[in-house]
């Protein structure tokens, strides 16, 4: 349940570290009270810790997944690559997608989303503190998953898009593909434990004054990608259920002498890979909408244009999937009608564009590398949708399927839109997360070699596609080439370069990370001088967020309060984040209570990999597992969401761990 | 910090919410629209590959169509059942709560008992898992939603023994309100499937 | 959508609902009878569903059948769900997800011409 507030006045006591001894559950195991230590993060429901480790795990897949693309390229970086076998190629590239897509840019996204959407709209903490906590140790269990095949026979290899008949059993014999379903099915149950927190968070919990639209454009953009994700992750659930009960328990989905049809397959994956896009990219834009603003000194421009242009594109997107099949014999009919309804989706990202362009048109630019990431992020976002734009003329598609133009496609789209946007994110908000700065300088570095690097990879690609090199080809030889200097050869080599210019950018980044954490500067409450409520805390933010929870009356409500109209209308600062921060302090409330840590997310998430690993293995093991899952499950559901008041003993001088915070006199 | 009636989240319904309505309430809603998500691509899934039979039955020669309305009879009763017992917990009489909600729990045992008899018979008469299309597309969506009972089932029975304990974290009446809508949603679910698979032939 | 969520608010609306008078159903459930009529109701239409699988409807077969489906379903959802007296928000969300359901697969069954048969 969601977070007591107290405001009648209590007898004030000074900050102290009250003791708690644990509760227990089935009169067995105490409840987890520790406040410091692994343990206080191992079973924490805090929405900003487990923010951080979404982040950092995001981060290890991150570096995991650019490991298999430098392997891909250095595979192709010459004629008669011998790096990688066909087999292992295939292996390499279905990973690098999927460890990217599912275990990156969804999870570091629900990162800044569990992170800020609680400070953003003023509130203490999400709806479901257990469930949010259950989501993290889902996704990474589920990550592991994934990942154990390759030392167990293979990883999977059918793309990540992993079309039937290809991927049953007759075609791909080893448990790759289990692995890769199974363990897709565990994050997604993640994902869909984490849409339904937010969406109830964010439309019940917002701070007294916050209607919708006066709503951080962040925190607008993560409520549109929670309903994608609430209504695509059951599409692909059924997808991966045919799969494996074709794979693992001899039923005939995709069995085309039994009378199948492949593209079943195809049409529930797409339903869902379509929204999923829009999922990956909708969070950076959402990103890039607040950094604009803040370092262009002006409001985002055409507020509710981008609200609306936002939910536009939720909504069209769920009517443009059959596009990634225009070459699969849908029939001219289906192909001309999803043709029209792809160019039609174009238009309210042009939108979002425009208020972007308009923001900083005029503005005080500052160029902060969270700056540059996010003008980045319109220039490359916008040259990427020009490619996918060719992709909705249907007959020109069907020259592009299939080749690396594609391939130019979706990266310009995925990474000089999600990932920059991501960065743009780190360089902003590292300060409240962290309480330091990270380093402009390397910062600067790592932002000019991801971009270069980016547009040598990936931009030789939209040649290759037209010279007609396909997807997924594993060798090539100088006889295949093609002639002249500029050949498939060349744009190969160029773009191998490329990939590890951007490697030389990522680790940077993490040398900037680790720098910073060494360093001992902290940063200012309001380095930015930002707009939005979650710069009005402390650096990190307290556990409680908020000493008061505050009264909304503007849109940018913190720039309202710290900024008011002059005599000639320029606005005049009136407050310093630090002074506003003391008013804070001050009128604080007096009784706060923060909901309690708790075994019962990890042990469910546990639950998962062991029953999935037994469909696989060995039913016993998966009906334990299942009996672990309904275990957790109890647990979880007769544990309240606070511990009791009985637990709490009065404070000593002992060196305590603590489950309450009492403000300061 | 001794404040009693601060943790008294069993009586009072629980926090200060923006709209004024329940977030556990409009959690379930949520996930509710998410599953007709799932059950719609299991009934496509069905309907694309009804008439697939191969070399095995077809529907027509082993639905039967009487068993199965009793059985479709048995689990709309369950949703009064479920209705009744959160009246019962809206007006705070425990007994009646328990008394209906063991009453739904029974039909929906009963409704369960009787796809395992009809599974049974299916592959007696012929059709397996394996055997063809419309066999792997029944067994899916069929058994989805009985396995989808069954947990439903086994809430209702956690219920009970919940409300015989006698304290719940949270309020009482609005957690088994909660779990009957997804009894009722597992209900609606049946609606479509006895309808679209059962009596309309092939 | 925020009318939704202020209707049973008295003024402008943008305060904090105080916990102790919240009710956790804001409409007027129906009485334990009218529940039972209800489920007579759908008893009796579920009983002719099934009389259209000895009865030959004739060209009337499916439409009847799938209004009476979904006739059934309306009721569950409205009245057992309690949809119809509850805050419009929860209608939204579910809604939302039926039809966006039945709206996705119709369109893929249609690329196989399954409506075609």
């Amino acid at each position: 349940m969601a977070i007591i507030e107290r405001s009648t006045p209590q007898v004030a006591l000074p900050l102290v570290e009250v003791p708690v001894t644990a509760s227990s559950t089935f009169g067995v195991l105490k409840r987890p009270v520790a406040a410091t230590g692994w343990k206080s993060w191992l079973f924490t429901v805090d929405h900003k810790k487990i923010g951080i480790m979404y982040g950092a795990a995001a981060m290890f897949f991150f570096v995991l997944g650019g490991i298999e693309a430098l392997l891909i390229r250095l595979q192709l970086a010459a004629p008669n690559g011998k790096v990688l076998n066909a087999d292992v190629y295939n292996q390499m590239f279905t990973m690098h997608a999927t460890t990217m897509v599912f275990l990156f840019v969804m999870p570091m996204a629900a990162a800044f989303a569990n992170y800020f959407i609680p400070l953003q709209i003023g509130a203490r903490d999400v709806a479901f503190p257990r469930l949010n906590a259950f989501g993290l140790w889902a996704l990474i269990s589920g990550g592991i998953f994934l990942n154990l095949a390759w030392f167990l026979g293979g990883a999977a290899d059918g793309g990540w898009f992993m079309y039937a008949p290809n991927s049953g059993p007759v075609f791909s014999p080893t448990h790759g593909i289990d692995f890769w379903a199974l363990g897709l099915q565990i994050t997604g149950i993640a994902s869909l434990a984490g849409a339904i927190n937010l969406i109830v968070t964010l439309l019940n919990m917002r701070a007294p004054g916050m209607s919708l639209m006066r709503l951080p454009i962040f925190s607008w953009m993560a409520l549109v990608v929670q309903f994608l994700l609430l209504f695509a992750v059951p599409v692909i659930t059924v997808a991966l259920f045919l799969l494996t009960f074709q794979r693992n328990f001899g039923a005939t989905f995709f069995d085309v002498s039994a009378g199948a049809d492949p593209l079943l397959w195809q049409h529930l994956f797409w339903i869902f890979g379509h929204p999923e896009v829009y999922i990956l990219v909708l969070p950076s834009f959402g990103i890039v909408s607040e950094v604009l603003p803040v370092f262009s000194r002006k409001p985002l421009f055409g507020y509710p244009f981008v609200v609306f242009s936002g939910a536009a594109i939720g909504f069209v997107g769920w009517g443009v999937w059959a596009h990634h099949m225009f070459a699969s014999g849908l029939g001219p009919v289906s192909v001309a009608v999803f043709s029209m309804t792809t160019m039609l989706i174009a238009v309210p990202t042009g939108v979002k564009i425009v208020n972007w362009t308009l923001t900083l048109w005029g503005g005080k630019l500052w160029f902060t590398t969270a700056m540059k990431f996010s003008i980045a992020l319109i220039v490359l976002f916008t040259i990427g949708g020009l490619s996918g734009v060719t992709h909705a003329v249907a007959p020109a598609d069907t020259q592009q399927t299939d080749t690396y133009y594609i391939v130019a496609h979706l990266h310009y789209v995925l990474f000089g839109g999600a990932v920059l946007g991501l960065f743009s994110g780190f360089y902003y908000w590292w300060p409240k997360v962290f309480g330091k700065m990270l380093s402009e300088r390397i910062g600067t570095w790592n932002f000019w070699l991801m971009v270069i690097g980016m547009n040598l990879t990936f931009g030789p690609m939209h040649i290759l596609g037209l010279q007609g090199q396909p997807r997924r080809m594993y060798i090539w030889t100088e006889a295949r080439a093609g002639e002249g200097f500029f050949n498939l050869g060349f744009w190969n080599l160029v773009s191998s370069i490329g990939a590890f210019v951007i490697a030389s950018g990522v680790l940077l980044f993490l040398i900037n990370v680790v720098r910073t954490a060494r360093s001992g500067i902290p940063a200012p409450l309001d380095p930015w001088d930002s707009r939005s409520l979650e710069w009005m805390t402390t650096n990190p933010p307290k556990e409680h967020n908020f000493d008061v929870i505050p009264t909304v009356h503007h849109l940018d409500e913190f720039f309202h309060r710290k900024y008011k109209e002059g005599d000639n209308g320029e606005m005049v600062k009136i407050k310093t984040a630090e002074e506003i921060l003391t008013e804070q302090e001050q009128a604080a409330d007096k009784h706060i209570h923060m909901p309690s840590p708790s075994y019962w997310p990890l042990v469910l998430a546990l639950g998962l990999p062991i029953t999935a690993y037994g469909v696989i293995y060995s039913i016993p093991i998966a009906v334990f597992g299942g009996f672990v899952i309904l275990f957790a499950a109890f647990g979880l559901g007769l544990e309240p969401a606070t511990a009791k008041d009985t637990d709490f003993d009065p404070p000593t001088d002992t060196d305590a761990t603590s489950g309450e915070v009492v403000p300061v006199d | 910090m001794t404040d009693a009636a601060v943790h008294n989240d069993a009586e009072h319904n629980v926090h200060a919410s923006s709209s004024g309505i329940s977030n556990v309430k409009l959690g379930m809603w949520l996930f509710l629209g998410s599953e007709c998500l799932l059950f719609g691509g299991l009934i496509s899934t069905y309907m694309l590959y009804r008439g697939r039979v191969g070399q095995g039955p077809t529907p027509s020669q082993v639905f039967d169509i009487p068993f199965t309305s009793v059985s479709s009879f048995v689990l709309l009763m369950s949703s009064l059942t479920m209705v009744l017992a959160v009246s019962s917990a809206t007006k705070k009489d425990d007994r009646g709560t328990t008394l209906w909600l063991t009453v739904t729990a029974l039909l929906g045992a009963t409704f369960v008992g009787g796809q395992v008899y009809e599974f049974t018979a299916f592959k007696s008469e012929g059709l397996g898992f394996g055997t063809s299309l419309f066999g792997s597309s029944f067994y899916t969506l069929t058994g989805f939603h009985g396995v989808h009972v069954t947990v439903g089932i086994i809430m209702l029975m956690a219920l009970v023994g919940v409300v015989q304990r006698g304290e719940i974290p949270g309020s009482k009446a609005e957690t088994i309100e909660m779990i009957g809508l997804y009894w009722h949603f597992v209900d609606i679910v049946w609606i479509v499937i006895f309808t679209l698979i059962y009596l309309i032939p092939v | 959508m925020d009318r939704y969520f202020y209707t049973h608010l008295s003024n402008s609306g943008l305060t904090v609902t105080n916990t102790a008078t919240h009710t956790p159903n804001t409409g007027h459930g129906m009485s334990n009878a009218g529940y039972v009529r209800i489920a007579l109701i759908l008893g009796i239409i579920t009983a002719l569903e099934v009389s259209t699988y000895y009865v030959d409807f004739g060209p009337l077969f499916l439409p009847a059948l799938l209004i009476m489906m979904s006739i059934k379903f309306v009721m569950v959802v409205s009245y057992f769900m309690h949809l119809k007296f509850d805050n419009k928000l929860f209608s939204m969300m579910f809604y939302s997800g039926l039809i966006l359901a039945i709206g996705v697969y119709s369109a893929a069954l249609a690329t196989f011409k399954f409506f075609l048969s």
